[in-house]
C-alpha cells in the first residue's frame, strides 16, 4: 500500500478522445504509453516518479483490460532488463525510475539493451532529480545516452509537449531500433496541466501473444563477433535513422522570428524558464511569442548538425543553456560550428554557472549578460542601467535556521539511533557507514550517526575494507527496501563470503518507505498482485548468515541497545546482522487512526496513547531532544521569571509510540516524561473500579492539601 | 550591427502583468499540497488558466518546501508560466510557519514593490533550536521587523491556532487568510466551493477557512513574545491552606514588602517556589540568604545583584530531588490538567504511566546525611544499590498501589533536611554565593555574573551531572579572567558557549582563547 492513493486519478487514465485531461505530469505520462498502445511498463520507485510506479499499481484493472503487463519491479537494473522484450518482438515497453541514480543501477542492462538494438520501441522515462530539493548526487544522465548510443529526449515542461514526446518517442525508437530515454526533471514531473485527451490502444501483439511464438535472432545477442556488428550498426544504420526521423518530423521546435543577430539554443526541460526571464526583459509576452530566435532541443541527443547549422547562420552569436555539467551540447554544438567554418560566436557556461540548477535568476541573469554582450540594444533601457533602488530588508539569514529532512513523529526507525548512540556514548565511536533510505536521516543532527553513503544496499558492502574487525568492530545500516534491492547479494551476501567481523542492522518498516511507501517482499500486507510477508530473517539465514538478531519492537530502546551492544561485543566474528522491525508509523497512522476514530464513535472501547511532559518537573537541558528529535517533542516558555530556558512539550500530533518514555528511561534522563492513555468507551466494571480508585487518590490528595500551602497552577 | 538597429525594444507585455505569482512556503507535512490543491482548482473554476508545481521528495519529512503556482485569466493563448518562483518576481507568498516567512524573505521571493506576505506566526522549532541545551530558539520578532520591510503588504497572525481550535489543518486557515486578504480575484464563496470540491474535512476546514477569513479583515495581531524573558510576575499568586499556615505566609510576604521593587517581584516567586518546595521555615532561610546578598548590595546598581541572586537562590533552594517528583507527580491539579491537556471527553478513563529511573546515587542521596556518605564512599554499597533499585520503573499512577508508593515518598519533606541529598546542595550553595561575596568587592559586575552561572545546573542523573561540571568549569575560569576590565564579558561569554552544546566544547574553546592570552 503506497503512501498515496491514485484511485481517483486512475479514472482519469479511462479518458477518450474528445476530452479533456487535466493533471499533474507524471499522471499525463501514464496516460500517453496506454494512448501508445504500450504492451508492458515496469519501473523502480524514487523521487520524482514514485507516482508514476503508484500509478500504474493502482491502475491494473485498467492495465488488465487492456492486455498490458505491469511490474513493480526489483530494482532499476530489473526495469532496464525488462525491455529485452522489445529486444526480438514489436511489442511497445515502457519503464521507469530515477536518474542518475537508477540510471547508474541499470546501466549494465541499458548497455547491452543499447548495443543489442530494439524492435518494438522501447521507452525509459527518468525522473531527472537534480537542482534544489534533490535527495541524490547531482549528476546527470546525458552522458548514459552519449555512451551507450540511446536517444535523450527532454521536452518542454507542459502536459502537451510532455504527451507527444512519449508518442514521439515510441516512434523514434522503432525507426532507429534504438532504445530512447524520455527525461523529465523533478518539476515537470509534478506540474499540472491539461492535454486534449485520446483513446487508449490495445497493444497489437501483446507479451501473453508473444509467449507461443518465441523469437530468437542471434544478431542481436551481445557475443562476439556481434557486438563489434552492434557498434557498426549503431553509427552507420540506428544513428542516421534517428536523425532522418528527428529532422523530418520537427520533435526539436524553432520560436522567434528567422532575422535577429543572436540566438538561444535550450533544452527543451529549460523553456519555461527562458521563456520567463525573456517576458521579465520584456523579449517575450505571456504566451511565449519571443523576439530572440530560439531553437528547443526537445531531443538533447543526438545532436542534429543541418538542423543547427540552419538555426546559427547568420547569427552573430549563440547562447546554450544547458543545465548541469559538463556541458556536453555546449561542446557538441562548438565542434559543428568550428568544423564548418562558421564566424558564429557561441557562449553557455562562460555566461551561466557551470554547476547548479538554472533558477529564474540564474537564467535571468544569464540571458541579461549574454544580450548585454551580444545585443546590448534589445535590451530595455532599465535593464542596461536600473533606475529604482529597493530598501535594504536586514539580514535575517543567519537567523533562520535550516530545515534538514528528519524521521517523522513516531517513526520506528529513531529508536534504533537513539539506541546506538547511547551504545557509542558506552564503547565509543564506531566506523559507521550508512545506505539509502529514511535511516539516512541519522546522519543528520540530533543523531549524526553513520559518515557515508554509497547506494542502494551498498551500506554493509560499503564497510568491506573493515570487515576483518579490529579492536572495534564496523557498523553499517540497510534498509528494508536496500536490502530486498541489491542488499541481499551485494552486501550480506558479501558479508557472509568474506568472512565479515561486522555489524549490519537492517531497519525494517515494512515498506519502502522512503519513495512513498511501497510494498516489498518482506511487507507485511496482503497484497493480491505481489507475494508479500517473506521474512528478512529467513533470506539471512538461506544466505548463510548464522548470527542474526530478529526485533521485533523498535521501541524497546533498552532491548535495542542491548543486541547492538552484544554485537559490538560478542566473540563471536562472522557476520552479526540485527532485523530491527516496526512498521512505519506514516503507513500505520494512515491505516488505523481511521478505524480508531469509527470504533470511538460506535461506543467501543479504545485506548488512545500520548506522551506528555510535567512542566514543573522538566529542567530545560533538552537531552531529551538531543536523543529523539521527533516533530511532536518541542519546547515550550514558561510565563515564570525564575526560569531562563524552554521546557520541552509535546504536541498533540504524537502518536504515543513511546520513544520519549523508553529513551528516558534508558538513558536514565530524567522523570518528566509521562504516557497518558485516554480510555473511550470504557467498560462498566471498569469504570466503577476506576471511580473507586480516583476517589480514594482524591482522599489522600486532599488529605496533604490541607497541612501545607498550596499554590494554584496558573 | 545592421539588424539590431533596427530593433526597437518594446515595453513588456501588459498582459504579463496579469500572471499572479503564488509561493507558499512550508514545512513537509504541513498540508501544502491540499492548499495548492484548493487554489489551482479555484483559479480554474474562476476562469483562469492555472499551473502549479512542488518539489516533493525528501523534503516532506519535515524538511522545507516550496510550492509555486502561476495563474492568468484565460485568453486566446496558452500562457507559458513558470515552474518555479524568482527572486523579486513573486506576488503572494504564504508561509505556513514563521522561519518558512523568513527563509522567504532570505530567498528573495518577498519584496516591498508586490509581494504580500501571508505568514502563520506560529513556530514548528527545527531541530537545530530545540537540541541546544540552553535557548535556541529563533528570535520571531526579527523575521517580524524583516517582513514588515520586505513585505507590500503584510498579513500575519497564528493561522495555527486558529486552525487547532475549529479541529482543522493550517492548510485550511491559510486559505481563509488568502480569501481575507483579497489579493486574488475571486469570490470568498467561490473560495469556500473549493474546499467543498476537495472533499474531505469539509465541514472543520470551512470553518476555520472562516475564523481565519475573518481574522485576516482585523489586520496584524502583535506577535506573543516567545520568551517570558525578565517580566517577573510582580503579584504573585495567593495560597490556600490553614489559617495558621496562611498567617505565617503573609508574614514572610510581609518581609519582601520592605524590600526594593525591583528586588521584589523576583524574590516573591522565588519564595513561593521554595516555600512550596519544602516549609515556611525554609522560605524563611530563602528570604534571610536573599537579604544578606541585599544588605551588601548597591543602590546605584538598582540592585541587580539581589535581583539576581533571588532567582537562582531559590531555583538552587529547590532542587529536583526524589521526594519532589513523588510530590509534584501526586498532586491532585496535575490530573486535572492531564485531562484537559489530551483533551479526553468526560466519560472516557485516563491511565498514567510514569517513567522513573533511580540510580545508586539517588538511592543514597535519600539516606541520612551520614550514612549516606559512608554508602556513596564504598563501592560495594554502592554496587549493591545499583542491583537492587538501578532499572527503568514504569509506575501506574491512576493505581492506587503505584500512586500510594510516590504518595508517601512525596510526604517525606519533613526528614529531607537530613538527607545527604540536601546536605550536598546547602554545601554546593554556601560556596558558590561565598564565591560571588568575595568578588562582590573587586568587581560587582563578575558577581553579577557568577550568581547567573547557577543557570547552568539543570536536569537528572548524568546531564546533572554535566551542568555542574561546566558550572565547574566556568567558575575555575573565572580565576583566569578576574582583575581584568572585560571580565564580566567574558564570564557571561563563557555561560553563553556553555549552553551552546552538551559535553560544553563550544565552552572549552572559550576558555582555551582565554588562556590564549591570559
Amino acid at each position: 500500500m503506497a503512501e498515496r492513493s491514485f484511485k481517483a486519478e486512475v479514472e482519469h487514465l479511462r479518458l477518450g478522445s474528445g476530452e479533456t485531461f487535466t493533471g499533474e505530469g507524471i499522471l499525463a505520462i501514464t496516460k500517453a504509453l496506454l494512448q501508445c498502445g504500450v504492451g508492458y511498463v515496469g519501473g523502480y520507485q524514487g523521487a520524482p516518479i514514485s507516482h508514476l510506479m503508484d500509478v500504474l499499481a493502482d491502475a491494473q484493472d485498467l492495465l488488465g483490460e487492456l492486455g498490458v503487463r505491469f511490474e513493480a519491479n526489483a530494482s532499476e537494473a530489473a526495469a532496464a532488463a525488462m525491455l529485452a522484450a522489445s529486444v526480438h518482438y514489436p511489442i511497445r515497453g515502457a519503464v521507469t525510475f530515477k536518474g542518475s541514480v537508477g540510471v547508474n543501477v541499470a546501466s549494465d542492462a541499458l548497455a547491452n539493451l543499447a548495443s543489442s538494438g530494439v524492435t518494438g520501441g522501447a521507452l525509459i522515462i527518468v525522473g531527472e532529480d537534480y537542482g534544489e530539493g534533490s535527495s541524490i548526487m547531482q549528476e546527470r544522465s546525458h552522458a548514459f545516452a552519449m555512451k551507450s548510443q540511446f536517444w535523450l529526449l527532454d521536452p518542454r515542461p507542459n502536459l502537451p509537449s510532455i504527451v507527444k514526446a512519449v508518442e514521439q518517442g515510441f516512434e523514434l525508437s522503432e525507426a532507429s531500433n534504438t532504445p530512447v530515454m524520455l527525461m523529465v526533471r523533478i518539476r515537470s514531473c509534478h506540474v499540472t496541466g491539461s492535454f486534449d485527451a485520446q483513446d487508449n490502444v490495445r497493444p497489437p501483439l501483446s507479451v501473453r501473444d508473444a509467449l507461443s511464438e518465441p523469437r530468437r535472432d542471434f544478431a542481436r545477442v551481445v557475443l562476439p563477433p556481434m557486438s563489434f556488428a552492434h557498434e557498426h550498426d549503431k553509427i552507420n544504420n540506428r544513428w542516421p535513422a534517428a536523425e532522418k526521423f528527428v529532422a523530418e518530423n520537427k520533435l526539436n521546435e524553432q520560436f522567434g522570428p528567422k532575422e535577429f543577430p543572436v540566438g538561444i539554443v535550450l533544452q527543451g526541460g529549460m523553456y519555461n524558464g527562458v521563456i520567463r526571464a525573456l517576458q521579465r526583459l520584456g523579449l517575450a509576452d505571456i504566451n511565449g511569442n519571443t523576439d530572440v530566435p530560439l531553437y528547443v532541443l526537445n531531443v538533447t541527443y543526438p545532436l542534429l548538425q543541418d538542423e543547427f547549422l540552419s538555426f546559427s547562420e547568420g547569427k552573430e552569436a549563440l547562447l546554450v543553456i544547458e543545465e548541469g555539467q559538463p556541458e556536453f551540447i555546449e561542446q557538441g554544438l562548438s565542434t559543428m560550428l568550428y568544423r564548418s567554418g562558421s564566424p558564429v560566436a557561441i557562449h553557455g557556461k562562460d555566461m551561466l554557472p557551470m554547476a547548479g540548477e538554472y533558477t529564474g535568476q540564474v537564467l535571468l541573469d544569464g540571458l541579461t549578460a549574454f544580450l548585454k554582450k551580444a545585443a546590448p540594444n534589445c535590451l530595455p533601457g532599465q535593464v542596461v542601467a536600473p533606475n529604482f533602488e529597493m530598501p535594504t530588508v536586514p539580514d535575517i539569514s543567519k537567523t533562520v535556521p535550516i530545515r534538514p529532512p528528519s524521521f517523522c513523529t513516531g517513526c520506528p526507525e529513531r529508536p534504533i539511533f537513539a539506541a546506538m548512540k547511547l551504545v557509542e556514548q558506552e564503547l565509543g565511536a564506531h566506523q559507521i557507514t550508512g545506505d539509502i533510505g529514511c535511516h539516512l536521516f541519522a546522519c543528520l543532527p540530533p543523531f549524526e550517526i553513520g559518515g557515508s553513503t554509497m547506494g542502494y544496499g551498498l551500506g554493509p558492502a560499503s564497510n568491506a575494507a573493515f570487515d576483518g574487525g579490529g579492536d572495534k568492530r564496523a557498523v553499517s545500516f540497510l534498509g528494508d527496501g536496500g536490502f530486498w534491492h541489491n542488499g541481499l547479494s551485494s552486501s550480506i551476501g558479501n558479508m557472509v563470503f568474506n568472512k565479515s567481523d561486522s555489524v549490519a542492522v537492517i531497519v525494517d518498516n515494512y515498506y519502502s518507505a522512503a519513495t512513498g511507501g511501497q510494498d516489498i517482499p518482506s511487507s507485511r500486507a496482503d497484497n493480491p498482485t505481489k507475494a508479500t510477508n517473506n521474512p528478512i530473517s529467513k533470506a539471512l539465514e538461506g544466505v548463510g548468515v548464522e548470527w542474526v538478531r530478529q526485533i521485533d519492537n523498535t521501541y524497546d530502546v533498552g532491548k535495542m541497545r542491548e543486541v547492538m551492544r552484544e554485537a559490538l561485543t560478542t566473540d563471536y566474528d562472522g557476520p552479526k546482522v540485527i532485523v530491527a522491525s516496526s512498521e512505519c508509523m506514516l503507513n500505520r497512522q494512515r491505516r488505523e487512526k481511521p478505524l480508531r476514530n469509527k470504533a470511538v464513535k460506535e461506543g467501543r472501547r479504545v485506548e488512545v496513547p500520548r506522551f506528555g511532559v510535567d512542566e514543573d518537573i522538566c529542567t530545560g537541558d533538552h537531552a531529551c531532544i538531543r536523543l529523539s528529535g521527533c516533530p511532536s517533542l518541542s519546547l515550550k516558555t514558561l510565563d515564570d521569571p525564575l526560569r531562563d530556558d524552554p521546557i520541552a512539550s509535546i504536541d498533540q500530533t504524537c502518536v504515543g509510540c513511546g520513544n520519549c518514555g523508553e529513551v528516558a528511561d534508558a538513558a536514565v534522563l530524567c522523570p518528566s516524561f509521562y504516557r497518558a492513555d485516554v480510555v473511550h468507551n470504557p467498560g462498566g466494571f471498569e469504570s466503577w473500579r476506576a471511580k473507586i480508585g480516583q476517589r480514594f487518590i482524591a482522599w489522600l490528595q486532599s488529605r496533604r492539601a490541607v497541612s501545607r500551602l498550596n499554590f494554584s497552577e496558573a | 550591427m545592421a539588424v539590431e538597429e533596427q530593433f526597437v525594444a518594446r515595453a513588456p507585455d501588459p498582459q504579463l502583468g496579469g500572471i499572479i505569482k503564488l509561493a507558499v512556503m512550508a514545512v513537509g507535512g504541513q498540508g501544502g499540497g491540499v492548499l495548492t490543491n484548493w487554489i489551482e482548482s479555484l483559479a480554474r473554476a474562476g476562469g483562469y488558466d492555472c499551473q502549479a508545481t512542488s518539489v516533493a521528495g525528501v523534503a516532506q519529512r519535515t524538511g522545507a518546501t516550496i510550492y509555486y503556482i502561476e495563474m492568468a485569466p484565460a485568453g486566446d493563448g496558452t500562457p507559458v508560466f513558470s515552474l518555479a518562483p524568482s527572486a523579486g518576481d513573486v506576488d503572494i507568498l504564504v508561509a505556513a510557519e514563521m522561519m518558512e516567512a523568513g527563509r522567504a524573505i532570505v530567498r528573495g521571493f518577498v519584496t516591498p514593490d508586490r509581494t504580500t506576505l501571508i505568514a502563520s506566526t506560529h513556530r514548528a522549532l527545527a531541530i537545530s533550536e530545540k537540541t541546544v541545551p540552553g535557548d535556541g530558539v529563533a528570535s520571531s520578532e526579527e523575521v517580524r521587523a524583516a517582513a514588515e520591510i520586505a513585505a507590500s503588504r503584510l498579513i500575519l497572525f497564528d493561522m495555527e491556532q486558529i486552525a487547532a481550535d475549529n479541529g482543522s489543518v493550517i492548510s485550511a486557515s491559510l486559505f481563509g487568510a488568502l480569501a481575507g486578504s483579497e489579493v486574488l480575484p475571486f469570490s470568498r464563496e467561490a473560495f469556500e466551493q473549493a474546499i467543498r470540491a476537495g472533499g474531505r474535512g469539509v465541514e472543520a476546514s470551512l470553518r476555520a477557512f472562516g475564523a481565519a477569513f475573518e481574522r485576516t479583515a482585523d489586520g496584524i495581531e502583535p506577535i506573543a513574545s516567545g520568551h517570558a524573558g525578565e517580566k517577573p510576575d510582580a503579584s504573585g499568586s495567593e495560597p490556600t491552606g490553614s489559617g495558621p499556615l496562611l498567617e505565617q505566609w503573609r508574614a514572610l510576604r510581609a518581609r519582601v514588602d520592605g524590600w526594593p521593587e525591583t528586588v521584589g517581584d523576583m524574590a516573591r516567586p522565588g519564595l513561593q517556589k521554595v516555600v512550596d518546595f519544602q516549609d515556611i521555615a525554609y522560605g524563611k532561610e530563602y528570604l534571610d540568604r536573599v537579604e544578606n546578598v541585599l544588605s551588601r548590595d548597591n543602590e546605584d546598581k538598582d540592585y541587580l545583584l539581589t535581583r539576581e541572586a533571588a532567582k537562582y537562590i531559590a531555583n538552587a533552594m529547590a532542587y529536583d530531588d526524589v521526594i519532589r517528583v513523588a510530590d509534584l507527580k501526586t498532586r491532585a491539579p496535575r490530573f486535572s490538567r492531564i485531562r484537559s491537556e489530551m483533551a479526553a471527553p468526560d466519560d472516557s478513563l485516563i491511565q498514567l504511566t510514569e517513567f522513573m529511573h533511580p540510580r545508586a546515587e539517588e538511592i543514597a542521596g535519600m539516606l541520612p546525611a551520614g550514612i549516606g556518605r559512608k554508602v556513596e564512599a564504598s563501592e560495594r554499597w554502592m554496587a549493591r544499590l545499583d542491583r537492587w533499585f538501578n532499572k527503568g520503573r514504569r509506575l501506574r499512577t491512576h493505581r492506587v498501589r503505584p500512586f500510594l508508593m510516590l504518595y508517601i515518598l512525596g510526604g517525606l519533606s519533613g526528614y529531607r533536611r537530613r538527607t545527604l541529598r540536601h546536605a550536598i546542595e546547602v554545601d554546593h550553595l554556601e560556596r558558590w554565593l561565598r564565591t560571588v561575596f568575595e568578588y562582590l568587592d573587586n568587581d560587582y559586575d563578575v558577581a553579577v555574573e557568577i550568581v547567573r552561572c547557577r543557570r547552568l545546573i539543570k536536569g537528572y542523573s548524568d546531564t546533572h551531572a554535566r551542568g555542574l561540571s561546566k558550572f565547574d568549569r566556568v567558575l575555575d575560569a573565572v580565576k583566569l579572567v578576574a582583575g581584568r576590565e572585560d571580565a564580566a564579558q567574558w564570564i557571561e561569554r563563557l555561560r553563553e558557549a556553555a549552553l551552546k552544546d552538551e559535553e560544553g566544547e563550544a565552552l572549552d574553546g572559550a576558555v582555551e582563547t582565554i588562556r590564549s592570552f591570559t
